[in-house]
């Protein structure tokens, strides 16, 4: 099968087949990652420019590690060091990136939308790495792989997504994608982080975190931020951490064989428990490992041409 | 002399039905059924220096207002002057507007109504009735001086696209209004509820991962200023209703006898919140496009006669201020040069006459205002004719307005206006039916 997107813009305009082709290419590069020399010549001569708005350690180390590990020249370019802080509109910017040839855009951005704006305006291949409160697919993908990876396939699994849903791009993406592989999504949190609609995008909703929980066989939760508190989302940290946190006793409502992920960074005894994120069900390093796999994968599908991997 | 002959004439109130009207010296000198032979100026044919407007089959209305506009000028010419805008007015078949006091600087005193009324007089397109600040600066803490803006020439007052907060300065606002037989046009918003909400809070803005405002947004500030208006008995006009729950608020004011009135704008009637997909900035406007439920409700409210007016809130942004990411795009679009034909379809839909219609575009905001429309002996010769069988597509290229951003380029339309008269003065002639 041949990969026909042209941009990774959101989890809604992959079909399943094409993040099965993704995951499955994912898991070739894989291997790249664990030779002695980790370095594949597919992407010599080519140039991958991360173009970083909103500030990022992992997600960008990740993308950058890919681009190397394939051969590509990485460019990463923050907000803070770029024209943006002269006034520059994302536009200009991106079109004065363009005129440098790059063969590939990877853009994270505080706006929403941001990355679509830019697919419209130029015609460079362009990686959504996370875009305000909308999408990230790339997360979603290695989400994505590392269940499958762990449990074979994803399909009829229940995955539950608990915490600030309202401001999350991964749980909306996650809930796309895994709802795309066959997976049940229940999401949950307090009422005022559930954003109206939710369910338009196929996952159920409860506030109740022991429903969410039983018989879950993913469970994935999401970084609380602090200043949420400022807009009346949650009154403190520690009534947060006594109702949605996940702690070895409300793990026990749970499939024995769950896996826990998240998608960092943590609030260790906030959303989750220290125990629980480096106890056995805890695959939150697996999905840190498979990102950069999923990353070298859609390099790979966008610009990697027909020349085989391993070559 | 100008005649205009064998129009369908439609002043609802006044007269219906085929007449010639005849106009001179700004004035309409007399208005006889159509195919009478003779009248006291004798046939039009016959009275020398006549320009002779044949409008068979053209509808005939009083001139068109749109009592929600921003012109931009003062301050933001980039956008709109007042002579574009003006000028977008007449092609869209409105012979007066009233611009709202958002300007740099403000129309907080006499002398910026002043510069707009001289610079629409220079313009000497369409007729502009400046509406002033409720507070000074617009910045909610004080009254401007609503004695020296109406003589002036203000017609209203509001702080619009900056709710007034404080209900107290509110409630004085509308008792010193009152004073001077004024309405307030009130934008109703609470802010802390729109949050840094960027479009209509549901489905599609979850989908999209922009944070959204809620219908409550608007409606607790309609229902506040309904118990202001109900405690003051000021006339309380409110702008732009988007929401079902204000339809009902406004409905339940109007049976219980208050003095409100209220107006929605044709994108409300016609768009839903569906249309900001995928990230349209044209889409983008506050109040935000609402669910379909709200668009029925609006129509209905239109229909049952709780929405007194249709006004364009014409917002013109320049491409600086729509060509960028979703959430840093300004609010707002034109809609001078498209609210007639997507008004007309509310007609075809069956919705309301063609009478009632005018109502809404006409009368009722002449008398919220305090203006004269009947077109009969005596008064001004403001007249809009219209051609409602004209089918063509829009295309904003072709646009009177400097700016572009409006979400039905490309629309096929029915109906369109194809000559605007004010002051008795031809100031738009679309298809030349002038012939002498």
């Amino acid at each position: 099968m041949e990969f026909q997107q042209k941009n990774i813009l959101d989890m809604a305009s992959l079909s399943a087949d094409d993040i099965k082709l993704i995951l499955d290419t994912a898991e070739t590069m894989k291997e790249i990652s664990e030779r002695p020399i980790k370095k594949v010549p597919t992407l010599r001569g080519k140039t991958i420019v991360l173009f970083f708005y909103e500030p990022s350690t992992r997600t960008r180390l990740s993308f950058d590690i890919a681009a190397k590990r394939l051969s590509a020249d990485g460019i990463a370019l923050s907000a803070s060091t770029s024209s943006m802080v002269k006034g520059e509109t994302l536009i200009d910017t991106a079109r004065n990136l363009v005129a440098m040839k790059p063969d590939l855009i990877v853009i994270r951005h505080s706006a929403a939308g941001a990355p679509h704006m830019l697919a419209r305006m130029i015609d460079v291949p362009i990686i959504n790495a996370g875009d305000g409160m909308h999408a990230h697919p790339s997360q979603a993908l290695l989400d994505i792989l590392s269940v499958r990876e762990r449990k074979g396939s994803v399909k009829g699994l229940k995955v539950a997504i608990i915490g600030d849903i309202s401001h999350s791009r991964v749980a909306r993406s996650n809930i796309i994608g895994f709802t795309r592989m066959g997976a049940r999504v229940t999401v949950c949190g307090p009422p005022t982080m559930i954003p109206k609609g939710i369910e338009t995008l196929g996952t159920s909703v409860t506030y109740d975190m022991d429903t969410a929980i039983k018989n879950a066989d993913v469970i994935m939760m999401l970084r609380i931020q602090k200043e949420r508190q400022a807009a009346y989302l949650f009154p403190s940290e520690r009534e947060y951490a006594a109702i949605y946190g996940l702690t070895k006793e409300k793990l026990t409502h749970a499939r024995p064989d769950v896996l826990i992920l998240h998608p960092g960074p943590l609030n260790r005894g906030v959303e989750i428990s220290p125990d629980v994120a480096d106890g056995p069900h805890s695959i939150i390093l697996d999905q840190v490992t498979n990102g950069v796999s999923i990353r070298m994968a859609l390099f790979y599908l966008l610009i990697g041409g027909a020349r085989n991997v391993g070559d | 002399m100008l005649v205009i002959k064998n129009g369908q004439v439609v002043d609802p109130g006044n007269i219906n039905g085929d007449f010639d009207i005849f106009i001179e010296e700004g004035k309409i000198i007399a208005v006889i059924p159509s195919g009478s032979s003779e009248n006291s100026k004798g046939t039009p044919d016959t009275i020398p220096d006549t320009i002779i407007i044949d409008a068979s089959g053209k509808l005939v209305f009083p001139g068109l207002i749109d009592m929600h506009v921003h012109l931009r000028e003062p301050g933001h010419e980039y956008k709109e002057t007042i002579a574009t805008g003006c000028s977008a007015a007449v092609s869209g078949g409105f012979t007066s507007v009233c611009p709202m006091p958002n300007t740099n600087p403000v129309n907080d005193n006499q002398e910026i109504t002043d510069y707009i009324i001289r610079k629409a007089r220079e313009a000497g397109t369409a007729r502009v009735y400046p509406v002033a600040a409720i507070s000074k600066g617009l910045e909610g803490k004080a009254l401007s001086e609503y004695g020296e803006l109406k003589a002036a020439g203000a017609v209203a007052f509001s702080d619009d696209g900056n709710p007034v907060a404080t209900a107290q300065l509110m409630r004085r606002a509308m008792e010193y209004a009152k004073g001077f037989g004024l309405p307030i046009i009130s934008h109703c918003e609470e802010k802390s509820l729109t949050a840094d909400g960027d479009m209509n809070e549901g489905a599609v803005a979850t989908q999209m991962g922009l944070a959204g405002i809620p219908n409550a947004s608007e409606s607790v500030m309609v229902m506040r200023d309904i118990a202001l208006c109900e405690l003051t008995g000021a006339a309380l006009h409110i702008a732009h209703v988007s929401t079902a729950q204000s339809v009902h608020a406004i409905q339940d004011a109007k049976k219980r006898g208050l003095t409100v009135t209220a107006e929605t704008a044709p994108h409300y009637f016609t768009l839903t919140d569906e249309m900001v997909f995928p990230y349209n900035t044209l889409s983008k406007m506050n109040p935000p496009l609402r669910s379909s439920q709200d668009r029925e409700a609006i129509r209905q409210g239109l229909s049952n006669g709780t929405i007194d007016v249709i006004a364009t809130d014409h917002a013109p942004h320049s491409s600086l201020e729509k060509d960028v990411e979703f959430s840093k795009a300004a609010n707002g679009i034109i809609g001078l040069e498209t609210a007639l034909p997507l008004s007309l379809k509310l007609v075809a839909d069956k919705l309301m006459t063609m009478e009632t219609l005018i109502e809404k575009m006409v009368k009722n905001p002449a008398r919220i205002l305090g203006l004269t429309t009947d077109l009969s002996e005596g008064n001004p010769a403001d007249l809009t004719l219209v051609d409602p069988d004209y089918e063509y597509t829009i295309d904003a290229e072709k646009f009177k307005s400097k700016s572009r951003n409006t979400p039905f380029n490309g629309w096929k339309m029915k109906g369109k206006a194809v000559m605007t008269i004010v002051d008795g003065r031809i100031v738009y002639d679309a298809h030349q039916l002038v012939s002498e």
